[in-house]
């Protein structure tokens, strides 16, 4: 996993609510045993037509989105299934961050594990957010902050563990592994 | 009940800095969420902790057609078959028990476990997959977890977790006739809406939930996930051990007395605290059916499809759905029925199914797709002589598996038409690309393939 302090970014926004790991990454992509060039399948039914020719009104195939890393999403975000695909694909497409309200929770566990950043921002800003498509917009894990272009700068949650793991590129694997004297006892203990 | 399952099974308690490390009893694995786990302990020179609490089972993308399944025809689709031959491979690798393709007990990962006897009360179960939450009938802890963690489970048979709060449904008096648990979860989704459970356990509880049999009480904990939550859980009591006592892989003599003693220390203690709680009435519930495009978009069969100005998320799901606010749902046309999943895949829904199916033929033009969870429930289903009141009715009876409840293997609903399922998902193309999903229980399905049309099953059951 990358080691990630600060992001700044143009946002790309979907505002519709409850945008399920179905539309993230439809099922009958899941027939893969690598996590790589899921990005080409991220939203492939939303984003390309019927004979997979990409739709000039979806968000993301507009010239201004390309190279945006953060995505603003409308409230509940990755509901529906575990799998991991969904945050894979979204960072094979180049997506670091996603802002919402609400972000379901296997989802945003999956994210963190992955170093994609799940961002929960109060109604107001998220409001200003969805209004304001392509805004320049600065993370900082070290402070848990977002800073919009208005000057406002607005703080979010973020789990200290998990926090430490994506400002030092750390995943949580050696972490269990060194919980094993624990483990063993835990597992004599019980018989 | 949630805190003393939790407890149980902290190694290492939660700081302000870190998550709890929990200890994992049952660690369930199948093709589509597992490689890229097998894959990183491959990477780290890392072996399967605990072989003997981990089980692997071919489901979400394995055909259902005879000929596929024990034949020689090729499966269908190419890549589907490389994540079996993946499979395979991995659980050989690392010791792994594994129920393949052609074995005579393997199924949907959620449906074996409890017909195997291997989900416990009081247990901490883990899959890589979001229904795992069906297992909490039971009064274990069961969620779904992702890939990378399928692999810290590998790995050192823990996980890292935060506590989770709780949230007490209380579900009272009893459901009516011809109204089944399937119902119930509609009618609590459409409640609490889609996200209502997030970062909450559900624990369903009242005297409508005690009434359920543990194949229902799996349908309601089975769809928890849909609510928002990770969990439901269902405390154990006299129908959860009459339920297990004997199953292939339960406890047994002096071990069994042993795991009961503990079992009933499990449920939930007088005057105990929920972070939330709500109240629902068993009582005044209809069948109940979506019409929309997430599971909290749902009505009672008799009700008109709501009207919701200026909510351009409602209009675009109607749009999707091809359906008008304010029209009944009643008599939309129906071109598929799917009777299957982990939510709705077990013998008891198939009875149900038979019951308004017997001596009748299905629609013109109906394609009625029956998917028994497992290999066993197949068994049982074609002993009872199911299978021929499927057949006569104009049925396709398959082989196990997740088919057309998310449509990996090929099984799908084409685009457009309309498909009532006894599944859990009604995304857009959950089912098939321009699927268009309405949720119910077995019953309404039945009776719905009967007429081609969203029927409601009291029609067809009382007269
Ligand atoms: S039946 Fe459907 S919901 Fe259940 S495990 Fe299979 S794909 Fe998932």
């Amino acid at each position: 996993m990358q080691a990630l302090k600060t992001l700044r970014s143009r946002t790309v926004v979907l505002p519709s609510t409850n945008i399920d790991t179905d539309q993230i990454i439809p099922a009958r992509f899941l027939t893969t045993t690598t996590r790589d060039g899921l990005g080409a399948s991220l939203f492939a039914d939303w984003r390309y037509d019927g004979a997979g020719r990409p739709r000039a009104d979806f968000a993301l195939n507009q010239p201004a989105a390309r190279g945006c890393e953060i995505l603003v999403a409308g409230r509940n975000f990755g509901c529906g299934s575990s799998r991991e695909h969904a945050p894979w694909a979204l960072l094979d497409f180049g997506i670091r961050a996603v802002i919402s309200t609400e972000i379901a929770d296997i989802f945003r566990n999956n994210s963190l594990k992955n170093g994609l950043v799940p961002v929960i921002v109060d109604g107001a800003t998220h409001e200003w957010l969805l209004g304001n498509p392509l805004a320049e917009v600065a993370l900082d894990l070290e402070t848990c902050t977002l800073a919009l272009p208005t000057g406002i700068t607005v703080k979010f949650p973020l789990d200290a563990f998990a926090r430490y793991c994506l400002l030092n590129g750390v995943d949580e694997l050696g972490f269990l592994m060194s919980k094993e004297a624990e483990t063993r006892a835990w597992e004599q203990r019980r018989g | 009940m949630f805190e003393k399952v939790w407890d149980r099974h902290v190694v290492v308690p939660e700081t302000a800095d870190t998550p709890a490390v929990l200890f994992i009893d049952l660690h369930l694995t199948h093709e589509v969420t597992s490689p890229q786990a097998f894959q990183v302990l491959r990477e780290r020179g890392l072996p399967v902790r605990r072989p003997d609490l981990t089980l692997a089972t071919m489901d979400h993308s394995t055909p259902t057609r005879t000929e596929q399944v024990f034949g020689n025809a090729p499966i269908a689709i190419e890549s589907a078959a490389k994540q079996i031959r993946e499979l395979e491979k991995n659980c050989a690798e690392f010791g792994v028990e594994l129920f393949g393709l052609r074995h005579n007990l393997r199924g949907i990962v959620h449906i074996i476990g409890p017909e195997l006897g291997l989900t416990r009360p009081g247990s901490t179960i883990v899959c890589g997959d979001s229904h795992t939450s069906t297992h909490g009938a039971f009064g274990a802890l069961a969620f779904g977890i992702g890939t990378t963690e399928v692999g810290h489970v590998l790995a050192t048979q823990c996980l890292l977790q935060r506590r989770p709060k709780t949230f007490a449904i209380e579900v009272s008096n009893a459901l009516a006739a011809g109204v089944t648990a399937k119902d119930l979860i509609l009618g609590i989704i459409g409640r609490i809406g889609v996200a209502g459970g997030t970062g909450h356990v559900f624990e369903y509880r009242g005297a409508a939930i005690r009434a359920l049999d543990m194949e229902a009480r799996m349908t309601i904990c089975n769809m928890s996930i849909e609510g928002g939550a990770r969990a439901g859980m269902i405390a154990p009591d006299e129908t959860t051990y009459a339920y297990l006592e004997g199953k292939p892989r339960a406890p047994r003599g002096a071990a069994w007395d042993e795991a009961l003693a503990r079992w009933r220390t499990l449920p939930t203690d007088e005057g105990a605290k929920f972070d939330r709680t709500v109240g629902i009435d068993a009582a005044t519930l209809e069948p109940m059916i979506t019409y929309g495009t997430n599971p909290g978009m749902v009505v009672p069969i008799s009700a008109h499809i709501p009207e919701r100005a200026g909510d351009p998320a409602f209009d675009k799901a109607l749009a999707y759905m091809g359906l008008t606010a304010g029209e009944p749902i009643r008599n939309q046309p129906v071109n598929v029925v799917f009777l299957g999943s982990c939510t709705n895949g077990r013998l008891s829904d198939l009875r149900a199914a038979a019951q308004v199916l017997r001596g009748h033929r299905i629609a013109k033009g109906v394609h009625l797709l029956i998917v028994p969870g497992s290999q066993q429930v197949r068994r049982e289903a074609e002993r009872e002589g199911l299978d021929r009141i499927f057949i006569e009715a104009g049925a396709d009876w398959r082989e196990s598996g997740c088919s057309m409840c998310l449509g990996m293997n090929g099984d799908i609903v084409p685009k457009g038409e309309y498909a009532v399922s006894t599944s859990n998902r009604n995304f857009e193309g959950r089912q098939g690309v321009g699927a268009r999903t309405l949720l119910a229980s077995p019953l309404t399905a039945a009776a719905s393939a009967i007429r081609g049309r969203v029927t409601d099953p009291r029609e067809l059951l009382n007269g």
